[in-house]
């Protein structure tokens, strides 16, 4: 997400290493963001007994914000108050206001419940670690695919492609991800029960 | 809401020169004595239709007295800057305030030939949301649709300082001020930004009651309109630094900052100078602290004539002042254009050295005490006036109204509303097209263009050429 920030700071510096810098800066925006949203459910975890309730409610969630995005594609407009100097701000204050960080929840929960069959034997606080450390690991294999599949747009326009490429290539996907909310939370709801 | 960005959305200025060329210009009409309804002409300006230099299409508004004069589009290359979330609005929605009754049209082109009014604000809605009045330049940006006025609150706009109010770009609905610190700000005119560097820069005419009745020469001879340049963080909207140009460079205008946003300087129109009359250019400048400067690059002379051939505002002065009333700058940023209302010429100045411009064509048409003719062997009422150029630099478009009343009180013997277009050599250099000269109905003056698909003053990058 943001990839053309990261060739416009190259342009405006003259330099590749500002492209870099704005990838990484947007990369950690994003990881805070699926940080932010994934660690509550981790600690909400150690109350196993519940497990299967606070899934069908993070997918109830997720159908709720994509149903809310599919009617209201309106862009958040405190997005537009945010300087660009800083990018790993606006990166994670667009990843919140999409709700990328939600998309995972359900993700997460389904590899948590997968690795801990016998979780009822396991030590509260060693379940807690578990948990977060999944929840980790989640985010960091997310934010990585992101960077990455953002970067190389960016390092593709930035070298070879040209900025044509950017009006050429981008495509409204609003309603394409908005749908995705709600189709991964029915999903889960279906695992689930 | 489109799929992909507006085919009108350009990533960098170069792209902007690089795409077709304009087929239709929008050019306002004004009723000078408030007699008809303002209205907007569309005119052809594609060479190879059937009636090209004509004007095709006719939007009369429904009201009398707004005095249009400067409008805008509701969004423009800006919104390619994935900041702000708004890449795939159409550019749709022509933004057209009276600059004297406070209203705004939104006016609906996407047929420009059925041109329609989409919406209207009432004054009293703009009042009552802003305290702000006299609504002029229009700019699509970051957050919306941004306004700036002329007036504060009040019957004479004079309660309270003017400045810029925001617009919701997609329902037109009027979100409040600005500024949440103006600094010295008092008076205010045009404004301009560079995006991906967070700045602003604006600029000061007068108060309504300075202008709305005529210009006021007691006003002017005591230094009395504006005379500063306002530098602002654009997204705390906050004046972090204002530079006087000197208080004999009265009315600070029109802010023509580089199209790329890699360069980080621009230019100023000043009118007059109280203690010679001439007219100027300021090139302001970004320094590496992050402050800003501005210096005197361009000065042109008045020309002597006889007192008996002026009038009477100048017979005191035997001298007729050049009056630097538009500039504009090509998406190269190699051209400005200095439109010289009082002389009655159209110079072109090489500004590839933004430091040390050079003029490069000149133009004579119109003019105080010397009414110079088109080519084509008809008059030009008034001066150049404002002036656009088309987005590959090759076409500049210009009309001849200032403002009703001061029009009356520089040229009394003068009416009508005239638009002509010069070609630009390939060198530089500046030509009148002969068969291009549009002549707008009787009892209509003419004043901003705006180009379809963006021009040189529309249209904000976010990207640098490279």
């Amino acid at each position: 997400m943001g990839w053309p920030l990261a060739v416009s700071a190259a342009l405006m510096d003259r330099t590749r290493g500002s492209l870099y810098r704005a990838l990484l800066a947007l990369a950690v925006g994003h990881l805070l963001a699926m940080v932010a949203v994934l660690f509550p459910f981790s600690v909400l975890l150690f109350l196993a007994e519940w497990q299967r309730a606070i899934q069908t409610g993070a997918a109830v969630l997720l159908i709720g914000l994509g149903t809310y995005l599919i009617f209201n594609r309106r862009h958040p407009r405190f997005l537009a108050r945010v300087p660009p100097s800083r990018l790993a701000l606006w990166s994670f204050l667009a990843a919140m206001a999409h709700g990328a960080g939600l998309m995972l929840v359900p993700i997460y929960l389904g590899i948590c419940r997968t690795v801990e069959t016998d979780a009822g034997h396991a030590a509260a606080s060693d379940l807690m670690a578990g948990n977060v450390g999944i929840a980790s690991l989640v985010a960091v294999v997310h934010t990585l695919a992101m960077t990455l599949s953002g970067g190389l747009f960016a390092v593709g326009v930035y070298h070879w492609l040209g900025l044509r490429f950017l009006t050429k290539s981008w495509f409204n996907l609003d309603l394409v991800w908005a749908s995705s909310l709600v189709l991964v939370g029915v999903i889960s709801l279906l695992v689930i029960h | 809401m489109n799929l992909r960005p507006d085919p009108t959305f350009h990533a960098t200025p170069k792209l902007a020169m690089e795409a077709p060329a304009e087929t239709l210009a929008f050019t306002l009409m004004l009723s000078a004595d408030g007699s008809q309804p303002d209205g907007l002409a569309v005119i052809d300006v594609d060479p190879k239709s059937g009636t090209y230099g004509q004007i095709v299409h006719q939007l009369i508004m429904p009201n009398k007295g707004d005095e249009f004069h400067h409008f805008g589009w509701n969004a423009c290359s800006s919104a390619l800057s994935p900041l702000t979330g708004h890449a795939f609005l159409e550019r749709r929605y022509l933004i057209v305030p009276g600059i004297r009754s406070s209203r705004i049209y939104v006016i609906d082109v996407k047929e420009p030939l059925k041109a329609k009014i989409h919406k209207i604000i009432e004054p009293e809605e703009v009042f009552a949301k802003t305290g702000y009045s006299r609504p002029h330049t229009i700019h699509c940006g970051p957050e919306g649709i941004y306004v700036s006025t002329l007036g504060g609150g009040g019957a004479d706009g004079t309660d309270g300082p003017p400045g810029i109010f925001i617009m919701d770009c997609e329902s037109f609905d009027i979100l409040g001020r600005y500024e949440m610190d103006r600094g010295q700000q008092d008076k205010h005119y045009d404004f301009w930004w560079n995006l991906p560097r967070d700045y602003m820069v604006s600029s000061e005419w007068g108060l309504p009651p300075q202008f709305e009745n005529g210009l006021v020469a007691e006003d002017l001879l005591s230094n009395k309109y504006g005379h500063k340049i306002h530098f602002w963080n654009l997204r705390e909207r906050r004046n972090v630094q204002t530079i006087d140009l000197g208080e004999n460079h009265q009315m600070a205008l029109e802010i023509r900052p580089a199209h790329d946003p890699a360069k980080d300087y621009g230019f100023c129109g000043v009118v007059v100078d109280t203690t010679n009359l001439q007219g100027a250019i300021f090139t302001w400048w970004r320094k590496a602290d992050g402050t800003f400067e501005a210096r005197k690059t361009i000065t042109i002379d008045p020309r002597p004539e006889k007192a008996e051939n002026l009038p009477p505002l100048l017979q005191g002065f035997e001298a007729v002042p050049p009056l630097v009333t538009d500039i504009d700058l090509s998406l190269d940023d190699k051209y400005l254009y200095v439109a010289c209302w009082g002389l009655g010429e159209m110079h072109q100045y090489d500004v590839s050295d933004p430091m040390k411009p050079k003029l490069a064509g000149k133009v004579e048409i119109g003019g105080i005490a010397r009414g110079a003719k088109h080519p084509n062997g008809k008059p030009f009422a008034f001066g150049p006036q404002m002036v656009e150029i088309s987005r590959d630099g090759k076409r500049v478009y210009w009309t001849n109204s200032l403002y009703s009343t001061w029009d009356n009180q520089f040229y009394p013997d003068d009416d009508g509303g005239q638009m002509v277009m010069a070609n630009v050599g390939a060198n530089g250099g500046l030509e009148l097209d002969k068969d291009f000269y549009i002549e707008f109905p009787k009892g209509y003056r003419s004043h901003q263009i705006r180009l379809e698909g963006g021009d040189c003053s529309t249209d904000s990058f976010c990207y640098p050429s490279v």
